[in-house]
């Protein structure tokens, strides 16, 4: 039976305006993890409380008016503009037989400018660059309106501009009282963008605090099994940074 | 700013749409009237509309009864089961390659037609009374994919690529009972009768059929108008899907049994029509782009013609009537791998 737990011991919280990096190897259940909060995957076990109520009691629409995902990869097989795909972010707030209305791509508009694609708004989502899809799918969770965005890997297969303009907008999202919850292979973005980190390893958390506390030598050589080396750099950076021995 | 507006309004996008939303407009009418004109009974087309319009207005009756008789119970209600078979298909058609996310995918996947085929068959055979054998086919093919569901049903949800593997073996079950069927079928007139029944015809349509299966295909393809905005969210998977609040598996329930109630309908009353539910949603996708919000009523007028333009050519082409199933596959094969090769647009692998 033990083998069949997919993770166990896990136990944090999240505040307002909050960013949590999760941390941890391939395969640990990061992305797991992150389904089950949204309810996607249902837990066996144990409970997950949103604003006071317990998650499993809520249905799928309630949980998307208050927690947004973007997945990992996103692909689809007919190719939407980048308007219709965004505005499919309205769906919980639309009855079944509803279709979205001008107050609804006002909305879209809005998003599409805090991200910064308002220029690709009608181009089909399957012609566009790895970094522009993740823009759209992050504008299309927050047309959702939710208070707790959880993205899983936002910054994968996206280049150094790109990872570091994410990571900033993760930061300003943020500050206008959302809570994030980030999953991330780079130690390095847990100092830039996140208050909290969770370490994860075989499905156990292995460390969860401030990332000054939790990131360190130690930790990363148990969770990764590579020696790494923790520098602060001060020079206008005033930055902890991670560096892998090779 | 007003310039701005200005531009707007005359953009060619936009003019480009009003003409397609025009075309869509007229087109199911023109040919509407026009297949009044068409057929062996040769009646001028003045006095077609006269008689169309005595029925609404008083004008005094110059025309033979007989072409009252013709206009009124042969080619008006076979002109409607047409339009509603083809409306049906297509928007079966759509909402199912938006559910599977497949643009390939036909109504028939999960077997309803082989199962309603099945339905006639036996019947045929056995009772050889039409309502009878409507009643069995229209039976057939709901528990054709009762059955396909039932198969794919894992814990509390029906994975799409179950689904589709069920539907095979279903489907291929229920031939190999048709195919039974005719084996042992008196070969001098039962099997003629269940061939030609599964080649599909509306030959036999009355205005009793419209009266009873009709309303089926027409509420069928209401929910399944009412719920097109949801079938894209659904179309980006099901967990982006359930992220989005979609309740994946309410929302699939509603859209197979919509789909299937169309088709096992459209079965009794026309026999199998193939190539209408896969080809049409992608002439309309070039039409309008993919967005479920408009190429579900797109295809609704889109199929509706065209397999009142097809039924045209099945009773009127050559002396005796070809069976239209066989028409659909000859006219939509090709024109399908033309698509194909032409056009990527609306969908991509």
């Amino acid at each position: 039976m033990e083998n069949n737990f997919i993770f166990r011991n896990i136990n944090f919280s999240l505040k307002e305006g909050e960013v949590m990096c999760l941390l941890g190897p391939n395969g640990t259940g990061k992305s797991t993890l992150i389904k089950c909060l949204t309810k996607i995957l249902p837990l066996d076990e144990g409970t997950i409380i949103y604003d006071g109520l317990e998650m499993s009691n809520l249905s799928t629409e309630e949980i998307a008016r208050g927690i947004g995902y973007v997945p990992q990869a996103h692909f689809s097989a007919f190719p939407y503009s980048v308007r219709d795909l965004i505005v499919m972010g309205r769906a919980p707030h639309l009855g079944l037989f509803s279709v979205p209305s001008h107050k609804d791509f006002d909305l879209v508009n809005e998003s599409m400018e805090t991200v910064g694609i308002s220029h690709l708004a009608d181009r089909p989502c399957t012609e566009l660059s790895g970094g522009e899809q993740r823009l759209v799918l992050i504008a299309r969770v927050l047309t959702q309106q939710p208070k707790i965005l959880l993205l899983d890997e936002p910054t994968s297969h996206l280049d150094l501009g790109n990872q570091i303009r994410l990571l900033r907008l993760i930061n300003n999202l943020a500050k206008t009282g959302l809570s994030i919850i980030m999953s991330s292979h780079f130690p390095d973005h847990a100092f830039i963008s996140s208050q909290k980190v969770a370490l994860m390893k075989e499905g156990k958390l292995t460390g969860l605090g401030s990332p000054d506390e939790t990131v360190n030598e130690e930790n990363l050589r148990k969770v990764y099994g590579i020696d790494v080396k923790i520098k602060e750099i001060k020079e206008g950076i005033n930055r902890k940074i991670c560096i892998p021995i090779v | 700013m007003p310039y701005k507006i200005k531009e707007k309004k005359f953009s060619r996008k936009n003019i480009r749409s009003n003409s397609v939303n025009l075309f869509l407009l007229v087109l199911p009418i023109v040919i509407f009237i026009f297949s009044m004109f068409i057929g062996r009974y040769v009646i001028s087309p003045i006095l077609v509309i006269k008689i169309l319009l005595s029925k609404i207005i008083y004008i005094d009756p110059t025309w033979h009864p007989t072409m009252e008789s013709v206009i009124w119970d042969v080619r008006l209600p076979r002109a409607v089961a047409a339009m509603l078979v083809g409306a049906g298909l297509s928007v079966s058609g759509a909402s199912f390659q938006g559910l599977f996310k497949n643009p390939l995918v036909s109504p028939q996947i999960l077997g309803v037609s082989a199962g309603a085929g099945f339905g006639a068959a036996l019947a045929l055979l056995l009772l050889d009374k039409l309502i009878l054998v409507q009643i069995s086919a229209f039976i057939g093919g709901v528990v054709a994919v009762a059955f396909t569901y039932k198969i794919s049903k894992i814990y509390k949800t029906t994975p799409l690529l179950m689904l589709v593997l069920s539907g095979m073996v279903t489907a291929a079950l229920f031939s190999a009972l048709t195919s039974l069927i005719k084996y042992v079928a008196d070969p001098l007139n039962k099997l003629p009768a269940v061939v030609f029944w599964l080649m599909g015809s509306f030959n036999a349509v009355s205005r009793g059929d419209l009266v009873f299966l009709g309303p089926f295909i027409i509420v069928g393809s209401a929910v399944l108008v009412l719920i097109r905005w949801r079938i894209n969210v659904l179309s980006l998977g099901e967990e982006e899907a359930r992220s989005m609040g979609i309740n994946t598996e309410q929302l699939k329930f509603i859209i197979i049994s919509s789909a299937t109630i169309i088709t096992a309908a459209s079965v009794c009353m026309s026999g199998i029509i193939g190539w209408v539910g896969l080809v049409i949603p992608h002439v309309g996708r070039i039409l309008v782009g993919p967005d479920h919000k408009k190429l579900i009523p797109v295809s609704l007028i889109l199929g509706a013609s065209y397999l009142l333009i097809v039924d045209d050519i099945a009773r009127s082409a050559i002396s005796t009537e070809i069976p239209i199933g066989i028409l659909t596959a000859i006219i939509g094969a090709p024109f399908f791998a033309y698509l194909i090769r032409k056009s990527k647009s609306g969908w991509n692998y």
